[in-house]
């Protein structure tokens, strides 16, 4: 894909084959049953899966940027965050290299801006795929 | 022939349906949200639709990536909602509108649309939680034909097909051989990312100016590829593809159509919310 987007990795089929066994473990969690076998052993659960080894070091991390860059979908990454309750915000924070009420802060900022600075984006600053502060595979 | 009355946009976040669970509503930080509902309630106990045909986005509940349709219609008699991994209690089932689901999916496919057609499907809060917001008390007095329209892997389809998608959703109901009224809901949007070291990421701009587009110029947004939308609006912002789809349902009604609430508001969760609605004048 060509269009880079700043800090965005677009769910491709590139991303959809590298993370197919990672996100079909995170879709299992949709049942409550699976929530508590991972839980109870979480390397058996992603022997199960199939999980690369570089998926498997992602999940244990629990770090949102890492699973990414290994395939996850943010929709079934979701999943797997809520084992931990942890929310869309949480998530945000982490992500960005925040603390939760700095997250909270910068979200609830757009509400006073006149929007300009948003449309000043301009297109392919950062390289899409590239991770800041994140180790190359 | 059935009446199409007009058409609803409404964003949806998993926290909303926390909030009302733990009845929030009131709360400072859920009170500019909730409070854009009561308008959107009352035109809908006015005018009383039978059916409601949804463009939403599946989260991962009823889709896998295993098969992954563009685009998928509903043509159950029951829908269940279930749980997507987060607890939240789910909500009871929804009556289908079997008679329309085929009525639309026959339609769509003389229309060249290649679409997939699903006698089981569960819906998710993107699917549920507006109506939980159109009607608080109770369960929603409408049957449902859901369309769902991939949000999750790329290459997403184009604007300009989803709105031709919602097109041709307008003239199948519009051909229906029924006497009830059918009402078209948008489920999402707006701008918001939530993956990425631009989560978080929201357009007020962007978004106050879609939101206007709708109103006398709808086919605006179909200028913009989906990569340039979640360029624009973030990665989840993308969602505002069922906006325009339920926007093009109306479009065949020309100058009928007449913008009855809108509502903004920034932050829920990470989103930028938004609440539009529509009615087609008689």
């Amino acid at each position: 894909m060509t269009h880079q987007i700043e800090g965005t990795t677009p769910f491709d089929g590139e991303q959809a084959r590298k993370g197919y066994a990672l996100n079909k473990m995170c879709f299992s969690f949709n049942e409550a049953a699976n929530r508590t076998a991972f839980q109870k052993d979480e390397e058996a659960y992603m022997a199960q899966f199939g999980l690369t080894e570089v998926q498997k070091a992602a999940i244990r991390s629990r770090q949102v940027l890492q699973l990414i860059e290994a395939g996850g979908n943010v929709y079934y990454l979701a999943k797997f965050a809520g084992i931990f309750g942890l929310d869309m915000q949480d998530i945000g924070a982490q992500q960005t290299g925040m603390s939760k009420d700095e997250f909270k802060a910068k979200l609830k900022a757009y509400a006073d801006s006149n929007g300009l600075s948003s449309l000043g984006l301009t297109r392919g600053s950062m390289p899409g795929r590239g991770l800041p502060g994140q180790a190359g595979q | 022939m059935a009446q199409l009355i007009g058409g609803l946009a409404s964003s949806h976040i998993p926290a909303i349906g926390g909030a009302i669970h733990k009845g929030l509503q009131a709360d400072p930080y859920w009170a500019p949200f909730f409070a854009g509902y009561p308008p959107v309630q009352k035109w809908l106990a006015e005018h009383k639709p039978d059916v409601m045909v949804i463009f939403y986005n599946d989260h991962g509940l009823n889709f896998f990536l295993d098969k992954m349709p563009t685009f998928a219609v509903g043509a159950a008699a029951r829908y269940d909602n279930a749980d997507e991994g987060w607890g939240i209690p789910t909500l009871p089932s929804f009556q289908g509108e079997v008679d329309l689901s085929w009525q639309i999916i026959n339609h769509l496919v003389a229309k060249d649309f290649d679409i997939v057609t699903c006698q089981e499907m569960l819906v998710d809060h993107a699917c549920t939680l507006p109506l939980k917001l159109f009607w608080p008390e109770g369960e929603a007095p409408v049957s449902i034909v859901p369309v769902n329209i991939n949000t999750v892997q790329f290459p997403l389809p184009s604007a300009k097909r989803c709105y031709a998608l919602g097109k041709a959703v307008g003239e199948a109901i519009a051909a229906w051989d029924s006497d009830k009224k059918v009402a078209v809901l948008a489920s999402g949007g707006l701008s918001h990312q939530l993956d990425g070291a631009r989560a978080g990421f929201i357009n007020k701009a962007f978004d106050l100016q879609f939101m206007e587009s709708l109103v006398a110029n709808p086919e605006w947004a179909t200028q913009f590829s989906s990569l340039e939308l979640v360029e624009k609006t973030g990665t989840q912002g993308v969602e505002l593809l069922m906006w325009l789809a339920m926007r093009a349902a109306l479009s065949s009604a020309g100058p009928r159509v007449k913008e009855v609430h809108r509502n903004y508001h920034i932050p829920i969760s990470n989103t930028a919310t938004g609440l539009m609605a529509f009615e087609v004048a008689g």
